[in-house]
């Protein structure tokens, strides 16, 4: 008597299958994504040398900026991380109105930066996934100087690839800018408000 | 019976050797993490910060636009690619020391090709080809050795650094190779390069440092972190540093959601 096998042809092929699909998954999505977060870098870099080298106004290119900003960066959560324990005890409007002063105040500092490379080129070198986030590594090469590393990090915790991290020669936007802010909170005793009224003055 | 002098020579290269790869095999000192500011002696540190910012307004920022207007900029950059130029054999001896031979060739390289075909090193071709220097000091070579960054120190009108670096510098100064070639009244011209090639680089990073002196919040604190940051990249020597992922933040409630404002 033939006994039925214990897997059928088509069971074992499915099974397979499946087990392949969902070994093969994990460096699927993780190869896109590394992917996609220098795929986003080289896109950001494209349009802030067109916004450096558009030769418009300081204001122009500030707005530029702060445009740059909204779709390339994950502004609440760097604000957030920027003020720290803080965040904690600031209520809702303080919050919506931290992020916001703290976005004008980066595209005009940064801006304003980033302005010395009008003529020079970056070019994006490679990406690394590290946890849960990936290292996208370029390099500013300007006329008569030598070349230095900017380094963009990028997380799709938020739902898309955005930027939450950028370091210039090791020094970290979200480490000098937390201690920026945090001399001006000490300036005004820790009034949260205070603190904000200067932001929208900074430069 | 004594030894004849080149084999003399050749032993005491031998142990020199072995007690270099001695000491790089203990490995480099561990960074200090990314906040983490190790400043002893703050309030002295900010009164030879306010000294400084005070000279610097005085004289070394005026002077050094002074410079930069009265001299045309080629011989400004002629004399800076010199007095860079002569700083490279000073990095050929760390590099040694550090056991980073490449780096030693490098510099080595660059130092010959910049003094010959550079002219005594007023050109960089050396750049042009691509060979840039792989700058250098003695408080790296300590790093190298094991030896942590102690803490944070303002140095007179030199400005940031640590208590490592510091010791670092005035050895630098000691075994200097193009300060103990010349013999006065050359070794004058050295040390006036230097100093020239000092308000050079006040020149070009002028709005850079004014922005921190004069700009900021506290403009102490900013060049502390700013200092501290670039100094342990540079430490780091291109090893990737522990980034901190703000999407999991210690002082965040797991279940805000921040785009709920």
């Amino acid at each position: 008597m033939r006994s039925e096998p214990a897997l059928s042809r088509r069971a074992f092929l499915g099974l397979t299958s499946a087990v392949t699909a969902s070994l093969a998954l994990p460096c699927r999505v993780w190869a896109m994504s590394i992917d996609a977060a220098r795929t986003a870098v080289s896109r950001l870099v494209a349009e802030l040398y067109d916004a450096i080298n558009s030769g418009g106004s300081e204001v122009r290119l500030y707005s530029e900026f702060e445009d740059l900003l909204d779709r390339y960066a994950d502004m609440p959560i760097i604000a957030r991380s920027v003020l720290g324990v803080d965040w904690r005890r600031a209520n809702d409007a303080q919050r919506r109105a931290f992020t916001m002063a703290f976005k004008g105040y980066i595209s005009r500092k940064y801006g304003s930066r980033f302005r010395d490379l009008v003529g020079g080129r970056i070019e994006v070198e490679g990406a690394r996934a590290i946890r849960d986030f990936f290292e996208v590594t370029s390099v500013a090469y300007l006329q008569g100087e030598a070349p230095f590393q900017i380094v963009w990090l990028i997380s799709d915790r938020s739902g898309q690839a955005r930027v939450f991290n950028l370091i210039i020669e090791g020094i970290n936007l979200r480490t000098t800018e937390a201690e920026e802010v945090g001399a001006l909170l000490d300036r005004h005793r820790g009034d949260i408000d205070a603190m904000i009224a200067d932001l929208r003055a900074a430069s | 019976m004594p030894l004849p002098v080149a084999h003399r020579s050749r032993i005491r290269l031998a142990l020199a050797t072995v007690a270099l790869t001695a000491l790089a095999a203990c490995g480099p000192a561990v960074l200090p993490g990314d906040r983490v500011v190790n400043d002893l002696d703050e309030q002295s540190n900010r009164a030879m910060h306010d000294f400084n910012v005070g000279v610097d307004r005085a004289v070394i920022r005026p002077v050094s636009l002074g410079y930069g207007q009265v001299v045309p900029e080629p011989v400004r950059t002629g004399l800076g690619n010199a007095a860079d130029n002569l700083d490279q054999p000073l990095y050929v001896v760390n590099n040694i020391l550090q056991l980073r031979l490449d780096d030693a060739l490098q510099n080595t390289f660059r130092f010959l090709v910049n003094s010959t075909f550079g002219l005594g090193g007023l050109l960089d071709p050396a750049s042009d080809m691509g060979i840039y220097a792989a700058d250098t000091d003695f408080g790296e070579t300590m790093h190298v050795w094991g030896f942590a960054e102690g803490g944070y120190v303002v140095l007179p009108v030199l400005g940031p650094s640590t208590s490592r670096d510091t010791v670092g510098r005035l050895v630098d100064v000691a075994m200097n190779p193009t300060r103990l070639a010349f013999a006065a009244p050359e070794s004058d011209y050295v040390t006036g390069l230097s100093v020239t090639d000092g308000l050079n680089t006040r020149h070009e990073l002028g709005d850079e440092i004014d922005r921190i002196y004069y700009d900021h919040a506290d403009g102490y604190r900013q060049a502390r972190i700013l200092f501290l940051q670039n100094r342990r990249f540079e430490l780091r020597n291109g090893s990737g540093s522990d980034y901190m992922d703000p999407y999991d933040d210690l002082y965040d409630d797991p279940y805000e959601d921040p785009y709920a404002q």
